[in-house]
């Protein structure tokens, strides 16, 4: 197994799938300013996306492009994690996700920032300004959802009630981290865990929001095994490749 | 006020328009014109807004990342231009969420061109080429339009749509030059744009009821008929330069006139559309309502967190 | 839906680079003023418009009443001593 390939895949997938979930709210938001914030997000995980792969594809050595890795994969060599393919359901639960998504990935970028492979440390440190910003919005949602009114205190509540299970995964790790933490690609990941804890503590003090006390944790994505969410996913994302394989856009 | 002093204020503010001096928003203006500007950009509001969701139908299956970026940047620019021109509106005294409920209702409209169905890849293709090209015609002269800030969100408008249709060209001459499946994508796509497109600039100018006033307000630089032909001359021969073919077998280049004469416009049909009996009609109003009611919790958790924000401030 | 769900208008404005003024560019709804920098942001510099922005509650905006323009910036017409032009030198005279 091409450990590098693998981690790509990853960091590419959860920015894929994030970013098409998010561009599913396009036209439909609360109210158009945030229509258009939700966008610029989404559009951000698109950019994310088409540098992740195509580096991703590189490091392969297959001849594949980003596009061919986004959009020609079955589904159980998709890399990314159950959270981000989970419905949008309603505009607290997107916030919940984004936020506890964002919190993630900034002390991810920040680490990554030193890694040895430089084009990953780059795409590192690009990812991190935009990711900054994802998260101010993201935590500033959840804080207005959950310390707003009554309605919204207990609809966001639902949510993180539903979305912490998934969060377990944010912290995965297998063969595949042990051999890029040794050969350097990796650095010193051990603090993520308890920047994220800090902040989504920090965060849900503000909002009032009780993590639910459930042992319960689901994973999967990062070895291909998925929701059902990922299939309808990918019929959406794949149908013009699949319908129309071998042509030009 | 008196009738005579009315009277004299209105040939002023009619000075100021034949002077091409600006209207601006505390300025005496008569109700008319405050009445049909707040329709007219009203109405070119929703349209953009409305406008999002035929192309917004193809975002999660654009064929490749790029064309997936590119698409939603415009509908989101689309989004951008709505709120716009509803800050235009609001400078008239106009509240944006009712002139919103106003749509959502079926009292105001917007552009009848959105309530077809986007049936395929190649009508985001059509959709920019076509529907953005004619809208940019309409556009265009409105960034000299009498009141300043309707004429403003117009020049950031137009400046931002100057992308929208060469995307939507670009689709169009990517298909054409594709395989036969997309080449006949690409035309069928062209057959079902071409005449909402061309009915677009509305009514011909005998019918048109608002036309003469607004040109003398100088809110309408030129009438429907002009800036249809003008649309026509300049996209056939697009049209022709990536091999696809204009769904009018009366098309013909008048030599004398330098212009195209194209066949009769079935206005049946856009009045049918207009009154809401398009085949989209429903879907569109309805999915925009249905956007206002299910983010009312989260307008209303937002103000009353504001609140309370505000409230702790106070007692620190 | 009743007018107090409704989000307060500002107005923004933008300064488009260093050593520029802000200027005005159009309004928003925002339910703070943080939240109305970071609309602004979204809305009015998607296209690198903009590296500073004001935000001010429309509410807030004092102006001038139109029609007593001719009272308020009339009167400095007529004082034409106070432009350059209105003095004259000697042609051989330069950098005054």
């Amino acid at each position: 197994m091409n450990s590098l390939f693998e981690y790509l895949l990853r960091l590419g997938d959860d920015s894929l799938i994030l970013g098409h979930r998010l561009s599913e709210w396009c036209g439909h938001g609360p109210i158009l300013e945030e229509d258009i914030a939700m966008t610029n997000i989404s559009l951000d995980f698109i950019g994310q996306t088409t540098t992740i792969l195509e580096l991703a594809g590189q490091v392969e050595g297959k001849g594949r492009t980003n596009d061919d890795l986004a959009f020609l994969r079955f589904d159980k060599e998709y890399r990314n994690l159950l959270l981000v393919e989970q419905p949008n359901t309603d505009f607290g639960f997107t916030m919940m996700r984004q936020f506890l998504f964002d919190a993630y990935r900034k002390p991810l970028f920040e680490a990554l920032m030193k890694s040895n492979n430089k084009q990953l440390a780059a795409i590192a440190e690009k990812s991190l300004k935009e990711t900054k910003y994802h998260l101010r919005h993201s935590s500033e949602w959840v804080i207005r959802l959950g310390d707003g009114t009554e309605e919204s205190h207990s609809r966001i509540q639902e949510s993180l009630d539903t979305l912490w299970r998934y969060t377990g995964e944010l912290f995965f790790s297998n063969e595949v981290d042990a051999e890029l933490t040794e050969s350097g690609v990796l650095p010193d990941m051990s603090g993520i865990e308890a920047e994220w804890k800090q902040t989504v503590d920090e965060v849900f003090a503000m909002a009032t929001l009780t993590i639910p006390e459930s042992p319960w944790k689901f994973e999967g994505g990062r070895i291909g095994k998925h929701s059902e969410h990922l299939g309808y996913i990918l019929t959406e994302l794949q149908y013009m490749q699949r319908a129309y394989p071998n042509m030009e856009w | 006020m008196k009738e005579q002093d009315i009277a004299i204020l209105e040939q002023k503010f009619q000075e100021k328009i034949d002077n091409d001096i600006k209207i601006e928003p505390n300025d005496w203006m008569p109700d008319a014109y405050r009445n049909t500007l707040i329709r007219q950009i009203s109405q070119h509001a929703h349209s953009e807004i409305v406008g999002m969701l035929p192309e917004g139908n193809w975002i999660t299956r654009a064929p490749n990342l790029r064309r997936k970026a590119v698409l939603l940047a415009k509908v989101q620019d689309e989004a951008g231009h709505g709120l716009y021109l509803y800050s235009a509106t609001e400078t008239l005294g106009a509240d944006r969420e009712q002139t919103i409920d106003d749509l959502h209702s079926g009292v105001a409209k917007y552009s009848s061109i959105f309530n077809y169905p986007t049936l395929s890849w190649a009508d985001m293709g059509a959709v920019g080429w076509l529907v953005d090209g004619a809208a940019i015609m309409n556009q265009v002269p409105l960034c000299r339009c009498s009141y300043g800030p309707y004429a403003r969100a117009m020049v950031r408008v137009c400046k931002e749509e100057s992308f929208h249709q060469r995307q939507g060209f670009e689709i169009m001459m990517k298909l054409a030059a594709g395989t036969p499946e997309q080449k006949e994508m690409a035309q069928d796509a062209l057959n079902r744009f071409w005449w909402p497109a061309i009915m677009m600039f509305g009514p011909n100018d005998a019918e048109s009821k608002h036309t003469a006033q607004s040109m003398k307000w100088k809110i309408k630089r030129h009438t429907n008929d002009e800036l249809r032909q003008q649309f026509i001359d300049v996209t056939v021969p697009q049209a022709e330069l990536i091999g696809l073919t204009i769904p009018d077998p009366l098309l013909k280049f008048n030599e004398a006139t330098g212009h195209y004469e194209h066949g009769p416009i079935d206005w049946d049909e856009f009045w049918e559309v207009v009154k809401g009996n398009g085949p989209c009609n429903k879907d569109r109003v309805d999915a925009r309502r249905k956007a206002k009611e299910n983010g009312l919790w989260v307008r209303q958790a937002a103000l009353a967190h504001a609140e309370k924000k505000k409230l702790r401030k106070q007692a620190s | 839906m009743s007018n107090k769900d409704n989000w307060p208008l500002w107005e923004v404005f933008i300064r488009s680079k260093q050593g520029l003024n802000h200027k005005h560019v159009g309004s928003l709804r925002a339910v703070d003023a943080e939240m109305a920098v970071e609309n602004a942001r979204d809305v009015y510099t998607r296209r690198s418009e903009g590296i500073s922005i004001w935000v001010v509650e429309s509410n807030n905006v004092f102006a001038s009443d139109p029609s007593e323009a001719p009272e308020l910036y009339e009167p400095s017409d007529s004082k034409i001593y106070r432009h350059p032009t209105f003095y004259t030198v000697p042609d051989s005279i330069s950098h005054m």
